[in-house]
């Protein structure tokens, strides 16, 4: 019988590992009613010795960084001793504000006048920012925000991770990651998925769990054992090593016990991700995103800009196949050339194909240059549209595709009612590839945001199942390959289930892709048939779930 | 005082690591060095967010001055520092 507590949450990233907490403190605001100093030379004393904290820190950090983050923190480092600022906080004090107080205000002018630079200089605003929240934290004696640098293989936890927590992650010392709130396509999950690295969030009170306990993570289950029983981390550490063993031996195409090919794909957001996955043992990519190449941009990009990324993307992938997503912004990702207003409610506006059909030039620049760049690379260049919910819509995107000059045009099934349509819908396309996460958003009518209502987006919900089924039986009738890209894809129970509901392909973060393939090599279609029809009678996601396991191969289920 | 004009010659202007290689030699000089844009009010050369918040572009001109001994060669020193294209190296 265990003895130690375990908390519950959802796992986002599998496999399992423990090692002590490093708490990664929030962001820290000076008190709003900040008392006036009683005597302003001994706060100004503490205020310049709060910066100087900093520095000393930000130094010990450049002297143990890499060649690239050395020079920054160096740069930041000055900026905690700069005169300029030490002053500006001295005035602040004079007139009045206590010191963490007069530290933001000295801080923020100058970032103000950063930002009002643009370029180059705004980019440093978030060192600025970043000396500022530490020398604030240190001059109300709390602990600096952030990631502490590590010394040892360690257990992240946080309330939630920001993207600039993760950016200097080192994945030999961060081993797991474990967050309070944060849901399934939160940026720590899918950074964690990226690099391969166990996770679970929603994990209640995980913030509590003072630094330096040791933990028990197993990014499967979902599941933080606090203190762990030495049987637990036998368990966990025999199962690490089969499942490491078992997915060594995994290689090549994704192939069901009777031989049945399934391809196995990666989803890619940029230059960097293709540049990594393309060496990895996976037959093409599944989803590229193509986001990246409008959303910072302040003009639409040129057609030879674009041409010359995607040419970059394509390149380690020839002669295997790169599904690309034209172009899905909206509202909530806006941009700052194709701004169509305000919207009550982007998550059901002008978003995806609909904001391509009231700019059409966007779109046709953008398929010109996949043109030019599948033809300059050699890649197998398909290309579908996203948020597509009418055989209309579908028709008019292909024509679009047909005229640049490109061979496949596709549909992604994100929409109810293109799955509950999609004989009609496929019927004028050459692919489908269901995205499940915005899929489950749309059918269970919830926020994928809201990390509080996680559990109504689980993608084991029954419901979400059915609507996969009922787009893989309209891409039947006219022999149209169905696909996954989305979260469900990399579950490898889930992937089973999948394929039993005649999905074609599947496309995932590559670090998925080994488990997925040993489970395929594990059932046969036959099997994958009777696990989605499990799945389908099950009454709610969780008993879905549970059947599906229980059902499964135990050469899989030991593993994971 | 001694005064020196000269264009930035890093291709991203003086920002981050030009502006910290710029500071670190002011502080070394030991000396009081102003930097401004000809005809505008001068910051201290030795705040690095003061230079970086004056925001000198690639080709702008700035003025140089020094005051204390020496103050001609640090000010030289400082001009050749400038001229170089610091981000490509």
């Amino acid at each position: 019988m265990s003895e130690h507590e375990t908390r519950h949450g959802i796992g986002v990233s599998g496999g399992s590992a423990s090692g002590p907490v490093v708490q990664v403190a929030p962001p820290v605001q000076p008190p709003k009613d900040e008392p006036a100093p009683a005597d302003v030379d001994a706060a100004l004393q503490h205020v310049l010795e709060s910066f100087e904290a900093v520095a000393v820190e930000l130094e010990a950090r450049a002297a143990t960084a890499d060649e690239h983050a050395a020079p920054i923190l160096t740069a930041t480092a000055m900026m905690a001793r700069d005169a300029g600022l030490h002053q500006g906080a001295g005035n602040r004090l004079k007139a009045g504000d206590g010191p963490a107080t007069a530290i933001a205000a000295a801080v923020e002018e100058y970032a103000t006048q950063f930002e009002a630079l643009g370029g180059y200089f705004a980019e440093r605003v978030a060192d600025l920012r970043d000396v500022g929240a530490r020398a604030v934290a240190a001059a109300l004696g709390l602990p600096a925000p952030g990631v502490p640098p590590l010394t040892e293989p360690s257990v992240i936890v946080a309330l939630d991770l920001a993207p600039a927590d993760t950016a200097t992650l080192d994945r030999d010392l961060a081993i797991a990651i474990v967050t309070q709130a944060g849901g399934r396509t939160s940026h720590t999950a899918i950074l964690a998925a990226q690099r391969g690295i166990p996770a679970v969030v929603q994990v209640p009170g995980a913030t509590e769990i003072p630094a330096g306990t040791l933990v028990a993570v197993d990014g499967d289950a979902g599941e933080v054992a606090i203190d762990p029983d030495p049987e637990l981390l036998e368990q966990q550490r025999v199962r690490r090593e089969k499942r490491a063993a078992a997915l060594a031996a995994s290689s090549g195409p994704g192939l069901t016990s009777d031989g049945h090919h399934v391809p196995l794909l990666a989803n890619i957001g940029g230059v960097q991700d293709a540049e990594e996955a393309g060496p990895q043992d996976l037959e093409g990519v599944g989803l590229f995103r193509t986001e990246f190449v409008f959303l910072s941009a302040t003009t639409a990009p040129t057609l030879e800009e674009q041409t010359d990324i995607y040419t970059k993307v394509f390149a380690p992938f020839e002669g295997r196949r790169v599904v690309v997503r034209t172009l899905d912004a909206g509202a909530d990702k806006p941009l700052a050339f194709a701004d169509l207003g305000e919207e009550e409610n982007p998550a059901l506006g002008r978003r995806g194909l609909r904001l391509s059909q009231a700019l059409p030039e966007l779109l046709d620049t953008q398929l010109k240059a996949l043109a030019a760049a599948a033809e300059a690379t050699g890649a197998d260049a398909r290309v579908m549209a996203p948020m597509v919910s009418t055989a209309e819509e579908a028709e008019w995107f292909a024509g679009h595709v047909r005229a640049a000059g490109l061979k496949k045009a596709g549909v992604m099934i994100e929409v109810p009612a293109a799955a509950l349509r999609s004989e009609h819908v496929l019927a004028d396309v050459d692919f489908a590839s269901i995205g499940t996460n915005d899929l489950a958003q749309y059918t269970m009518a919830t926020d994928r945001m809201a990390g509080e209502l996680s559990d109504l987006l689980d993608p084991w919900q029954p419901a979400v199942i059915d609507v996969v089924a009922a787009a893989c039986k309209g891409g039947a009738v006219h022999d149209t390959p169905v696909g996954v890209c989305g979260e469900s894809a990399g579950d490898p129970l889930l992937a089973l289930v999948l394929v039993g509901l005649g999905v074609a392909s599947l496309s995932m973060a590559p670090s998925k892709v080994p488990a997925v393939r040993l489970a395929l090599s594990l059932h046969s279609v036959d099997q994958c048939k009777e696990l989605a029809a499990i799945a389908r009678s099950a009454r709610s996601a969780e008993d879905a779930h549970t059947a599906v396991r229980a059902a499964a191969n135990p050469a899989l289920t030991e593993i994971l | 005082m001694p005064a020196r004009t000269v264009a930035i010659g890093s291709s991203v202007g003086l920002h981050a690591r030009p502006a910290q290689l710029f500071v670190s030699k002011v502080q070394a000089a030991g000396m009081p060095v102003t930097i401004g844009r000809p005809g505008s009010a001068a910051v201290d050369a030795g705040s690095i967010l003061g230079v970086m918040a004056l925001g000198a572009k690639h080709g702008e001109e700035v003025e140089l001055t020094a005051d204390g001994d020496g103050a001609d060669a640090v000010l030289d020193e400082l001009v050749a520092l400038l001229e170089r294209d610091l981000d490509a190296e």
